[in-house]
């Protein structure tokens, strides 16, 4: 009962994360900067308009935002959160969770690619570089925090995770947070990876690919970006916090403060660092690998 | 096992039919597509009676030393039967709107022979119980594949290609035939093999002799060669189960060689992890789509290798639910493949026979004109790459959940190698379908292209959603698969395989509601469009006026990234002209990926061969005379030794 207020809570507060993280900003920037609930008027607005389409474009560059929406929506319904178990858990699920987030991405590259404009080419070549390296971290990262806490599905390893886990492997934890953390950022094109906020098409990743999506479909895409940014932040958050030991009410209002926390983070450290070159990226990410590998040595008996 | 007799009979019958049809070219073809299509229909029959526990076994003396004519359906033989009778029929309806439609008015008749007696082999191959028999079928399913691979043997580079193809494949029959020898000193029937003591040195025979036909780096270099000389749906059955008698052979080698020690499934984990990773590099980097396809092939077979080695280091380690998940992920990934490359070498072929080129950086924009053959490559595009709620997913879930199960190094290397091979398998796949299908078409050549005829359709349509069916329908086929993962492994697996299917089932039921949530976001939008302005517009361009199909990003600039990040595996060779000048009359820029195993170990090596067997050239001196006395004195001198 309560895995359904965990994914209706995914569903509802989603686009208010990327509210947090704007004001965040602002703070640092000293405006005033947008309303925190700017991302649910941008919904409301992009959903009341019409729409354009490239004449290049076939019934794929229509398809890519329904089915990045779609694969979004059941990764919601796969990922624990405040503490209790999914809908949809099941041994292996984090596997599943994986390819839906690859689906996910085949259907906006594929949607890119359809304009035939080069801008939108380099968006999807960068992203299919960046997705491939990031992908080895994340499933070793979650195959690490299997072994420690015995669980397969990623509703068993959180709802395994307790003080008591922390205190007996910090270590490995700790490691898969950061190797985590990076791979949520990469994954949600935040700086050091992807600057949201860049104006210039030959530099962007995820903005440029979907250049071209305007009215309905801009809608379902940034719907998506907030579900994955909700989705892929409850896993950092229920593996940095062991709210297990809490009270569920407890639980679920720590876990929701963990995840405005960790977009106040995002928030920081997009107002403190500046955006890595292209080319640096790789290093980053198989760095984010390399921490994974090593929770899972320190994990081998 | 009569059907499958009258099966064998059909195909050597009409493919013979076929060639000797000299006169029409098209009843020829019509003949040999027909017998083809119709044995392997028939075939199917007692290959799906075997799977599901109907065994048949047929056994006759003959007059060859070493055991008697033993052809037999078990399990295993079944499992890789139906793949092969199913793609190969489908493939040859392909074939008859294929071969009928070939320029230069040749007859198909010779190809339809090789092409039947292909398929024949390899019934043979997967049935034959006694090592003579199985070895000539071996030999049979080379030579009908070299010959269809040097059918245009007009051109240099299929030439080049079949002969690589030849050499590679004589070498893994050099290492079977010493694998039998070895097995069998007494008897050469299959059902008298049985534990050896040199068990360890038959493994590496097998594998390399095996693996030169599954394609496993560095034995692959035939394959990349070989795949995209051959006609297309050759092509198709050959990556889609001619490499897997590779798997068959070494699975069935399995079975005599006895409890695996701990270093077999690590050999076939690192040869997997290896070759898996840098064959999907190699995809990225090729320009031509069937190339990009033939080292896809490798890194499947890799997968599967990956499987294959995660089950025996279970089986070793004792525990069954490790050891029965990676043989079962294995297995369900040698369909996937079956199916899924098969349609994207037909795919290919359509691509190839519509617009007369191959080269990703000249097509583009295919979408719109060929939309069944987009639509369906896009499903293997899709399949091959892993994504749910396709086949290829479930047989990779398989496979890593059986490694996440067992906290040890090897399993570690194997999660690694998958992990990465996927990312990057995803990144060819959009390429190679972004660049044929999508954006604008690069070249005239490729603005009239049109989808081919319904001979060529029909099996790309059927194929298509077979890839799904295989996928949603795998909780209820897998403790199906139990009697063959027995086999294999030797342990009860019946009880492993039904708790697999409890997360398989909610990973059917997550798929189902991804598909209809799909189905709902687009209704959505649509009621949200009516009734409003749609417009149409040019691709946004930074303002510029004239976008040129030219100025479009191609599959070789999107690879850039990844190709130069792997730059030292690849070797990727530029060459060209840099504009001079402030005004440059000519430019020109291309760029290469050769094999690296082909051009840094085998070719030096070669050449070394060649260079020491030069010597020998002097006794071919052409001189008649001479020949016919130095055979006459070693027969005197053989003579002699034998009465002495």
């Amino acid at each position: 009962m309560s895995g359904y207020a965990g994914l209706l809570a995914a569903l509802v507060l989603a686009p208010l994360l990327p509210g947090v993280i704007n004001r965040t900003k602002s703070f640092f920037a000293g405006r005033r900067g947008p309303p925190l609930l700017q991302p649910y008027f941008d919904l409301a607005k992009l959903l009341r308009k019409g729409a354009v389409y490239s004449t290049t474009t076939t019934w794929l560059f229509r398809a890519g935002p329904v089915v990045g929406l779609a694969a979004m929506l059941v990764a919601a319904a796969l990922a624990p959160f405040g503490g209790v178990s999914a809908p949809l858990a099941f041994a292996g699920d984090f596997l599943f969770f994986a390819g839906l987030l690859g689906v996910a991405r085949f259907a906006t590259m594929l949607a890119a690619l359809d304009t035939g404009s080069s801008f939108e080419g380099m968006g999807a070549s960068r992203e299919a570089q960046f997705a491939a390296l990031a992908e080895p971290a994340f499933l070793l990262g979650l195959t690490a925090v299997a072994w420690k806490t015995g669980g397969l599905s990623l509703s068993g390893m959180l709802g395994a995770n307790s003080f008591a886990t922390w205190s007996g492997a910090a270590a490995p934890l700790a490691l898969v947070c950061v190797s985590l953390l990076v791979v949520f950022l990469a994954e949600n094109a935040r700086i050091p990876v992807d600057d949201p906020n860049t104006h210039l098409e030959l530099t962007m990743i995820h903005e440029v690919m979907v250049l071209d999506h305007g009215g309905p479909d801009l809608a379902l895409i940034q719907y998506a970006a907030a579900l994955k940014l909700w989705v892929l932040g409850s896993l950092v958050v229920g593996i940095a916090l062991p709210v297990r030991s809490l009270a569920h009410g407890w639980a679920f209002a720590a876990s929701v403060a963990g995840m405005l926390g960790l977009c106040v983070i995002v928030g920081v450290v997009e107002s403190c660092l500046a955006r890595l070159r292209l080319t640096r990226v790789p290093q980053l990410l198989l760095g984010a690998g390399v921490l994974s590998l090593l929770a899972l040595f320190i994990g081998l008996k | 096992m009569t059907i499958l007799l009258v099966a064998l009979g059909l195909l050597v019958a009409g493919g013979a039919a076929a060639l000797l049809c000299r006169r029409s070219h098209r009843a020829a073809n019509l003949i040999g597509a027909g017998s083809a299509a119709a044995a392997c229909a028939l075939g199917l029959v007692p290959a799906v009676t075997g799977l599901v526990g109907g065994g048949a076994r047929l056994e006759s003396a003959w007059s060859v030393p070493g055991g008697s004519l033993a052809l037999a359906i078990d399990p295993l033989s079944a499992f890789f039967l139906v793949p092969l009778f199913g793609l190969c029929g489908l493939a040859a309806v392909y074939g008859a709107g294929y071969l009928s439609a070939a320029p230069g008015g040749r007859s198909p008749g010779p190809p339809w022979f090789h092409f039947s007696w292909l398929v024949a082999g390899m019934v043979v191959v997967v049935t034959a119980r006694n090592a003579v028999l199985f070895l000539v079928a071996w030999e049979v399913m080379s030579l009908a594949s070299y010959f269809l691979v040097t059918r245009d043997d007009e051109r240099e580079d299929v030439r080049e290609a079949g002969w690589t193809y030849l050499v590679a494949t004589h070498f893994g029959n050099a290492c079977l035939i010493a694998l039998f020898a070895l097995l069998g000193p007494r008897s050469l029937d299959f059902a008298d093999f049985g534990p050896a003591s040199h068990a360890g040195l038959l493994f590496v025979l097998a594998l390399i002799g095996f693996g030169t036909k599954a394609g496993f780096m560095p034995l692959h270099v035939w394959l990349p060669e070989a795949h995209p000389a051959a006609p297309s749906h050759v092509s198709a059955v050959m990556s889609g189960v001619m490499i897997k008698m590779g798997i068959y052979g070494l699975l069935r080698t399995l079975t005599w060689l006895g409890p695996p020690p701990l270093w077999w499934g690590g050999l076939l984990i690192a040869a997997g992890a290896a070759s898996g990773v840098v064959a999907v590099m190699f995809a990225l980097a090729q320009r031509d789509l069937k190339r990009v396809l033939a080292y896809s092939s490798v890194e499947n077979t890799s997968i599967i290798a990956l499987g294959l080695g995660v089950g025996l280091v279970g089986l070793h380690a004792g525990t069954p639910g490790v050891a029965v998940l990676g043989l079962a992920g294995a297995l369900l990934h040698v369909w996937t493949h079956a199916l899924g490359k098969g349609l994207l070498f037909l795919g290919a072929g359509a691509v190839l026979h519509a617009t007369g080129t191959r080269d990703l950086d000249r097509l583009g924009g295919l979408a719109r004109r060929m939309p069944l053959t987009s639509a369906t490559f896009l499903v293997g595009a899709a399949a091959i790459a892993g994504l749910p709620p396709l086949s290829g997913f479930f047989s990779e879930f398989l496979i890593l959940y059986g490694a996440v199960q067992h906290a040890g190094l090897h399993s570690l290397a194997a999660m690694v190698a998958l992990a990465l091979m996927s990312g990057l398998a995803a990144a060819v796949f959009v390429r190679a379908f972004g660049g044929a299908f999508l954006g604008v078409a690069r070249d005239d050549g490729v603005r009239g292209a049109h989808d081919p005829g319904a001979a060529m359709r029909v099996p790309m349509a059927i194929l298509a959603p077979a890839l799904l069916a295989l996928g949603l329908s795998t909780p209820v086929l897998l403790p199906a698969l139990a009697p063959v993962v027995e086999q294999i492994g030797g342990l009860p697996a019946r009880r492993e395989l039904d708790a697999a299917t409890a997360p398989l089932a909610v990973v059917v039921l997550g798929s189902t509601i991804f598909l209809a949530l799909v189905a709902l976001i687009a209704g959505l939008r649509r009621s949200l469009l009516a009734g409003r302005t749609v417009g149409a517009a040019a691709t946004w361009d930074c303002g510029y006026a004239h976008p040129a199909p030219r100025m479009q990003y191609t599959a070789s600039s999107f690879a850039q990234p990844l190709t130069a990040l792997f730059g030292p595996v690849l070797r990727t060779r530029l060459t060209g002209d840099a504009p001079r000048g402030l005004f440059p009359a000519a430019a020109a820029f291309a760029t290469r990926t050769p094999d690296v195993v082909r051009e840094a170990a085998l070719r030096p090596l070669f050449d070394l061969v060649s260079g020491a067997l030069h010597a020998m050239h002097r006794l071919q001196h052409g001189r008649l005379h001479l020949y016919v006395i130095s055979i006459a004195l070693t027969l005197v001198v053989l003579l002699l030794w034998r009465l002495s």
